[in-house]
């Protein structure tokens, strides 16, 4: 089993997240992590799944969603083949701040991005591995709420989807 | 300006579309309104059910290559379509399905016949939409039937509410021609053909499996080309049956769990084994993991999801195989394989010592079902058309039905949907009624769908529908009696009585139950002009054999 990272690029069609999460569902595979947005093209959508499969699950995965009408292009990469972030938010009570707290922002490079009577909110991105270690730490100043995004990612081969439109063949 | 109702009906009739199998209901009816101006233009069949409608159209569909088209309503017109969805999907037919939703303001209010038919639909469908504008009508249905036919084929839904089927647009209908998002066929790699017709011509007993991909590509006589010169021994799926005449001399058998005995056990003697537009289904491979270790695979296909799913494959060759198969003729050497054919031969005469003989040619006892199609073999045409429902008369028939031509051949393989018989014949003879359409059916699959007897009355469809009466669900029957020890659990059916049933269809029936009778029952139904029914009493427990067990090699196949 690996981790993954598949982005499926795909045109803003309704209905297109759900065709694309039943492949999953019906292999009992599970997604760890997805996110969608407007991609940097107009009418194109990016998804960003992260999925622990093993090879050739992968494969015929991402065959299976690029089968799909309304999917333009699938690509798949591991974690060493795609720059990716993810960004957390704890919300963490007024008395629970101290020294030691301040230690720890400073540590992590964290940043309150909200300060209000009784609470305050850091935000911080890295890897899941940084957010969950930031988390622990947090946990005994009496945490209240933690928040973390699916992964955004970009691969590190070179390929243009613009491109990939405009050989049709 | 005309109506949404009006752009659905001339929308269709633009895409050459013959028939419409449907009923209607609430959130259809100005669409039903409509059909009532054109007429002239298009036929609606009225089926009883609508799941009689959308096997009617996947029966018409099979044999025509057309897209069937079905119109139901919403909620539950829409919710009985799913079987049919699932059964096209997974056996590759083209249809465009409409369903009426209702009005666009209503939509997840729980409204009267509301049901999100999207959602439902969504894993038994290529493709789906919802259509909640009139402007948005016909490009939808332009696209819908691009979906629908090209590529690997298959069941596409258009939802249309209410509102935009009441609205006026203008209709200026603009055929499909692609997606950008889609591409259905890729361009042959000429180093995939190469290293294919390197491994052929380096074989020493290879082995074609060619399947309905062959048919949907309309590549016959590219496949018949490629075994007249190459010399290989080929086997049939169950959906591929017909896709080369049985007289072909490469023509080897029927692959799978009922099928031949030397097709299935060769499999682990050949050394490069061709896969031609089919998919490894569980049902021809049996145990994936003693499978074939022993052969190099090429695998032609066109869709690449295919590649690698069930089989590793050593060299895919991906695209259209009425192309890949003129070019891999051109690239192998004739040849032909004399001790290799010696081999399956051999092995035919056991399976006719030990399961021809008696399903055949037995002289006392229950009749057999094969002694019936072996009949109906005598007396049909070259290109009749055998319909089938699902269980053991479905593998008897498939086994001993002469297949001569291709688009003869109509059952429900990847589903096994049993019901799908009765109304996908009635589909398949609205083709043509002067083809022979011969349905074969249990007494367990024709109570699902017996209501369409009103349709082949209504139409008028000469339609010869074979009952094969054992009274009992054979193929669990034979399960339970294989696998869990005799315990019949629940496959004994009381029957009504069939012929009174189809003469209140005002179809000709008749009853055999004696082995002196058949012959004649047989040829009248045949040489009958309008619809026949013949209800055949068969032995109570015949098996059908050979057979490979679920979890069992292909080289296990067992005679008895």
């Amino acid at each position: 089993m690996n981790r993954y990272t598949i982005l499926v690029y795909t045109e803003n069609f309704i209905g297109i997240l759900n065709r694309i999460t039943i492949i999953f569902t019906r292999r009992g595979i599970n997604i760890d992590a997805l996110t969608a947005s407007e991609s940097r093209l107009d009418g194109i959508h990016k998804i960003t799944i992260e999925v622990t499969v093993t090879d050739d699950q992968i494969k015929q995965l991402s065959k299976q969603i690029e089968k799909v009408v309304d999917v333009i292009k699938v690509y798949y990469f591991m974690d060493h083949e795609v720059v990716y972030q993810e960004i957390a938010l704890y919300k963490i009570p007024i008395e629970s701040l101290d020294p030691s707290l301040e230690k720890v922002i400073r540590q992590f490079n964290a940043h309150i991005i909200a300060a209000e009577k009784e609470f305050v909110v850091l935000e911080f991105t890295g890897h899941k591995e940084d957010t969950q270690a930031l988390l622990e730490i947090l946990k005994p100043f009496n945490l209240l709420e933690f928040a973390r995004s699916g992964r955004v990612a970009i691969a590190k081969p070179k390929f243009s989807i613009t491109e990939y439109l405009n050989n049709q063949t | 300006m005309i109506r949404g109702a009006d752009i659905v009906v001339r929308s269709l009739i633009a895409e050459n579309a013959e028939f419409i199998f449907g009923y209607p209901g609430g959130a259809i009816m100005p669409v039903y309104d409509a059909l009532y101006d054109y007429s002239d233009q298009i036929k609606h069949v009225l089926t009883r059910h609508e799941q009689g409608a959308i096997h009617a159209a996947q029966g018409y569909a099979r044999v025509s290559g057309n897209v069937g088209v079905v119109l139901a309503t919403s909620g539950p017109g829409a919710t009985n379509l799913i079987t049919g969805l699932a059964d096209a999907q997974i056996d590759s037919t083209p249809l465009v399905c409409i369903t009426g939703q209702v009005a666009a303001h209503l939509l997840g209010s729980d409204a009267f016949q509301e049901t999100d038919v999207i959602g439902l639909s969504m894993p038994g469908t290529k493709w789906n939409i919802q259509v909640r504008r009139v402007e948005d009508i016909a490009p939808a249905i332009a696209k819908a039937f691009h979906i629908a036919k090209t590529g690997r084929p298959g069941p596409v839904l258009v939802d249309i509410t209410k509102n935009a089927q009441v609205e006026f647009g203008e209709f200026n209908y603009e055929p499909c021609f692609g997606i950008r998002s889609y591409r259905p066929y890729v361009k042959i790699n000429p180093t995939a053909i190469a290293a294919a017709a390197q491994l052929i011509n380096d074989a020493k007993r290879p082995y074609v499996l060619y399947g309905q991909g062959v048919i949907l590509a309309n590549a016959e006589k590219e496949l018949k080309e490629f075994l007249d010169k190459s010399g290989i021994p080929a086997a049939s799926t169950l959906l591929g049956s017909g896709a080369l005449s049985q007289d072909h001399p490469s023509y080897v058998g029927k692959l799978g769990m009922h099928g031949n005995y030397a097709p299935n056990l060769l499999t682990n003697q050949c050394d490069v084994l061709i896969a031609i537009g089919m998919r490894f289904d569980d049902r021809v491979t049996g145990d994936l993991k003693r499978y074939a270790k022993q052969a190099q695979v090429v695998h032609l296909e066109l869709d690449p999801s295919e590649i690698d799913k069930n089989v590793k494959c050593a060299v895919p060759v991906l695209g259209d195989c009425k192309q890949s198969l003129p070019l891999l003729t051109d690239a192998v050497n004739s040849n032909t394989h004399h001790e290799w054919f010696e081999k399956f031969r051999e092995l035919d005469k056991e399976e006719k010592a030990a399961v021809m003989s008696y399903d055949l040619e037995s002289t006392h006892g229950g009749l057999h079902m094969g002694e019936v199609i072996q009949l109906i073999n005598q007396f049909k045409d070259e290109n009749a058309i055998l319909v089938t429902d699902v269980g053991q008369h479905q593998m008897i028939s498939w086994r001993y039905f002469n297949y001569k031509e291709s688009r003869t051949q109509v059952t429900s393989g990847g589903l096994g949907t049993m019901g799908f018989a009765l109304p996908a014949a009635l589909g398949a003879q609205l083709h043509d009624f002067k083809r022979q359409v011969i349905c074969v059916v249990g007494d367990g699959g024709i109570q699902m769908t017996i209501q369409e007897f009103g349709t082949i009355m209504q139409t008028k469809a000469p339609v010869k529908v074979v009952l094969l009466n054992n009274n009992y669900l054979g193929m669990v029957r034979q399960w339970q009696q294989l696998f869990f020890d005799k315990r019949y659990s629940f496959t004994e059916l009381e029957n009504p009585d069939f012929i009174k049933i189809a003469e209140a269809y005002k179809l000709r029936a008749v009853k055999v139950t004696e082995r002196h009778e058949l012959k004649e029952a047989v040829a009248q139904m045949i040489l009958h002009e309008g619809p026949f029914f013949l209800e055949v009493v068969v032995e109570k427990e015949d098996n059908v054999f050979p057979m490979i067990a679920t979890g069992c090699s292909v080289e296990e196949v067992r005679l008895s």
